[in-house]
Formats: C-alpha cells, structure tokens, sequence
C-alpha cells in the first residue's frame, strides 16, 4: 500500500542465526518415554487387569442406569439448583440489607463447614426428626392451646418422610444446598471483580438495581464465574459417588464396586470407574470451553490481537481492514 | 436549569465538599475547573446523586435531587425514584465506563430499550444516528474494546444523548486520552453545545473552556473560589489561587 516510503533503503538479509539448544527437552522426553512404556507393559502383562471382564461390565444396564440417572442427572439437577440458589445467595451477600447480608453470611458459613458425606447422611435419615411433614400456620397447635382450642391444625398439605427424604430427593437436597453455599462465593467474587464504573454508568443511564445486576454486571462477572463453576461441576459429578451414604444405589460407582464384589475382582470395576468419570469429565471440559468462549465477547485475547493489527496498520499509514481480517 | 445551594459532602471525617453554590441556566455550559482533589468530580457526582449530599439543595430543573420535601421534612428516595431522576440527566465519565460485553450499537440502546421501553426498531434508527452524530456510524458493530479511546468517549456521549437528557454532565471526559484524541471529543462536545445542550463539565482543557464555555467556576478545596465569565476569570483571575493554578496549566 504504502511501500514507496520504507522502500529508500534496501531491506537488508532476513536474520539466519543458530537457534539455541534444549538438551533438557530431550531428557524429559526420554524419562517419559520409559516412564510410559512401563505403564503399558503393566496394562498388558498384569493379568489382574481381567479387560474382558471389565469392558462387559461397563456397559451392564445397571451400570448405565446408575450413570445417567446417579451421576448425570443428579448433577445436573445438584448444579442448576446449586448455581440458582448461589446467585441468590451471592446477591443477598452484596445487598444493603443487613439482614439479607447475615442470612447469607451464615448460610455460607453453615453449608461450607458441613462435609459433604456427612451432609448427605443426614439427608437420608431427616425421617427420623419428622416422620410427617406439613405445610400451614406455624405453631398452630401452640397458638390454640394459648386461645383454648385443643389441636388446632391449619394445615394445607404435607408428605409422609419416608415418600420424600429418600433416594434422589434427598440426595439431591444435601448436595444442592452444598454446592449453593459454594457457588454463592463464586458469584460474589465474580460480581465484585466487574468495575464500579460499570455500575455507575448504568445507575447513571437510569436503569434500576435489578437491571443493571442482571444486563450490566452479571454478564461481566460471568467471565470470572464460568471456570471456577467448571470445577465446581466436576467436583460434583465425582462427588455424587457419595450419594451412597443417603442411601442412593442406582450411582456409578457403587454399581461397579456391588458387581467387583459379587464376582469377587473387584480391581478392574476400580478401572471401569475411572474411566467413566474420565470420559464424564472430558466432556464437560469440551462444554466449559464453549460457555467461556460466549461468555468473552469483547475481552480477550482475540479482540486484543485484533486491536493490535489495526493499531499496526494504522501507524503503517495502511488501511487497517486489509490486514484485520 | 441546575441550583446548588450551599453542598457540603463528606466522606468520613473528609470533608469534600464545603458549601457549593451554582446556577446554571438552561442552554448554557458551565465549567468547573481546579486542581485534583479540589471536589469538582465529586461535586459533579452529587448533581445526579451518585453520591449523597450531607448537607445543602441540589435541584435539576426544579426537582429537588435525592430527596422529597414533604411538611418541612426531608424524606430520602427510593432507589427506582432516583433512577427516573437520573433519566433526564446524562453523564460522561473519565474512563467512558462503556459496557465491554455489548457493541457499540448495544450500548446506546440499552437504556432507551429498558428503561424508556421504546420500540426496537425506533431506538435503532435513533442510536444509529446518534452515532453517525458523533461520527461514528462505521463502528457501530465493533466492540469497544475494539475502540480508541477517542471513539469509546464519543460513543459514551452518544449512550447518554439517547436517553434525551435535559443536562449533561461531564467528568473530566479527556483527561484519559491521547493527546492526539482529544480534539475529536471536544469538538462533539461543541456541537452539542451549539445546539443548545445545558451542560457543567469538569475538564482541564482550558482552551475549551474560554471557547464554549457561558460560565467557569475555580474549585478548590471544597469551597468556589472564583466563578464569572470564562474570558474575564482566565483573563484576569482575581484571586491569588487562581492566578497561580492558571499560571501552572496555561
């Protein structure tokens, strides 16, 4: 475009200089190599290993059952819930409300300190503190006795425990309130890495709290919230291996472990597990890519470079949308 | 259009502001110009109540700001009442304070569409002229980020001009450019001036003062130390200050 300018003086040789040495790469390479052919040989050689056996077990009905319904689902389900009622929790963290603020902090506090395991066993047994559960006018019967009516019930509806805190219920109740109080940090962390100005500007436009969180903030805090949040899933999809302590037995894992100890091997079900939850991950790794890539718009290294070449272009006098695409 | 009437804010035990007073009349431009940490952002962030006055009147075009005087008593605002407020006041900040995740478009109707709920298609056409009035009708589909910083401060008066403000209020609008891109902001600002738009401008561009503006105030230390004509203030200061601060900047 603009050559005639640069072209005065002759461009002199393009540089040709030995590149430096990485002897240290060739090492590595080398260790690992060994390091890797010993791992094969023990795949192959070590009987123990029993393939057949596991590849026919991996795909048992019950096995798939506890799968998609045990781990998938339920952490699909622990995570839309964990995640709704984290945002919540977040916002009611940030909120002037001081009220608001201590319920949160404690909810925080509470969720975060009880482990899961242990957190899922309750769940399963909350039967034995309420055997029925109501919905009505709270302490109606204590409300009667103070005006003299004997058992007075204002009830609209209720379970029987046994029908509701069990199984997948229950299981779901104890790790979505968990992985809420996780989330809530998450998203408080992600709300307050976006600049106060953001704010301020849209306070300034006229829009209301509500919808400066909801357009103006919480789309740039997502870009801080999405890869903790991909960890968070992950963690959650090993965790419903847990859910065995509420108890839930159509779940991966214990699955596999039931069938190794029926046909007394139980090593290579070990295997199976692994790789289910490695292929699990795996694909949640490809998810996460794609919901981080949304989530960038206008940031990153994409727009920089981009921004980089018209800069670029510009001081070379040229035409920047030549060279930007 | 604007009345302050003795303003004092503190932050703290910091006391920003020490009785500020201001008129500033319909279609005229104000500007208030002082050392940093003089309180003029500050003061300027009272007028459309992102921060809370403790003392003194602040009213835009009649209305009391923040407040509702109602039997000799004053009663805070709601926050949605603030908002409609803040509606017909737009505001240009230092660091544009553009929305990074929407395009230049996105970002000048987002306040029309939510909070005056016009139609699509109406605030479309609007934004794109706002745009090409500030001469950026070809970056309407690039991301700010994608901006100088010259463009991202013309596409925030643009933002603010979409909501047809009654006043605007600019924050020191090019204290964060090149000194190459100043020249393109001010001049979108004259034009807005020429067309009649009430405006109070926090700046340092001197120049653009004596030549737009209807009025100039010196701040510093909380308190107006000289206000008048701008001609006749940088011309001749008459306090001891302002002479000084005028000898440093011109």
């Amino acid at each position: 475009m603009s050559t005639d300018v640069t072209d005065v003086r002759a461009r002199p040789e393009p540089i040709k200089a030995v590149p430096v040495r990485h002897p240290g790469r060739w090492v590595s390479i080398a260790v690992l190599a060994v390091l890797i052919a010993m791992f094969v040989h023990v795949l192959l050689t070590n009987s123990a290993f029993h393939w057949r056996f596991l590849k026919e077990s991996m795909f048992r009905p019950p096995v798939v059952d506890g799968l998609l319904r045990g781990t998938l689902l339920m952490t699909l389900c622990a995570m839309v819930v964990g995640v709704a009622l984290g945002a919540v929790i977040a916002v009611m963290r940030l909120s002037d409300n001081p009220i608001l603020r201590s319920v949160a902090w404690a909810y925080t506090w509470f969720f975060r300190s009880v482990p899961r395991l242990v957190l899922l066993t309750i769940c399963g047994n909350l039967g034995i503190l309420w055997s029925r559960v109501e919905f009505g006018v709270p302490f109606d019967t204590q409300l009667g006795k103070l005006f003299g009516i004997s058992a007075l019930h204002l009830r609209i509806g209720g379970f029987t425990s046994r029908d509701v805190f069990t199984g997948f219920f229950a299981g779901l109740l104890g790790l979505a309130l968990s992985e809420a109080a996780y989330m809530a940090e998450i998203v408080r962390a992600g709300i307050q890495s976006v600049d106060p100005g953001q704010g301020e500007a849209a306070e300034a436009l006229g829009l209301t709290r509500g919808q400066t969180l909801r357009r103006i903030i919480l789309p740039q805090a997502m870009r801080v919230i999405v890869p903790p949040t991909g960890n968070e899933t992950m963690a959650m999809l090993k965790d419903t291996s847990l859910l065995i302590a509420v108890p839930v037995t159509y779940e991966l894992f214990f699955q596999l472990d039931a069938i190794g100890h029926k046909k007394f091997d139980p090593f290579p079900m070990y295997v199976a597990a692994c790789l289910w939850y490695l292929v699990l991950s795996s694909l949640l790794l490809v998810g996460q890519y794609f919901i981080e890539r949304h989530f960038s718009r206008g940031y990153g290294q994409q727009a920089r470079a981009r921004m980089r070449l018209r800069g670029l272009a510009a001081e070379q006098g040229g035409g920047g949308e030549g060279i930007a695409t | 259009m604007v009345r302050a009437e003795n303003v004092h804010k503190s932050f703290g035990h910091l006391e920003v502001l020490k009785g500020i007073d201001l008129e500033v009349r319909h279609g005229e431009v104000c500007c208030v110009i002082g050392p940093s940490g003089s309180g003029k952002s500050t003061f300027l962030r009272c007028i459309n109540h992102l921060e809370k006055i403790n003392a003194g009147r602040i009213w835009v075009d009649g209305d009391l700001i923040g407040y509702r005087e109602r039997g000799g008593k004053l009663h805070e605002m709601q926050a949605k009442e603030v908002a409609a407020q803040r509606r017909s006041i737009g505001m240009v900040f230092q660091r544009f304070n553009l929305f990074p995740h929407m395009t230049v478009l996105e970002n000048v109707m987002e306040a029309p569409l939510r909070v005056r709920r016009e139609s699509k298609a109406q605030v479309r056409e609007r934004a794109i002229e706002l745009l090409d009035r500030v001469g950026l009708a070809n970056k309407v589909d690039t991301y700010p980020g994608q901006c100088s910083g010259g463009q991202q401060q013309r596409v925030a008066i643009a933002r603010a001009l979409a909501m047809r403000p009654k006043l605007m209020l600019f924050d020191e609008p090019t204290s964060a450019l090149d000194p190459e891109l100043v020249g393109e902001v001010l001049d979108v600002m004259k034009n807005l001036a020429a067309d009649g738009m009430t405006m109070v401008v926090v700046t340092h561009e001197i120049g653009f003062a004596r030549e737009v503006g209807d009025s100039l105030i010196f701040m510093d230390g909380g308190v107006v130390v000289e206000a008048g004509a701008p001609r006749d203030v940088i011309a001749n200061p008459q306090h001891e200050r302002t002479q000084a601060f005028l000898a440093k900047v011109l």
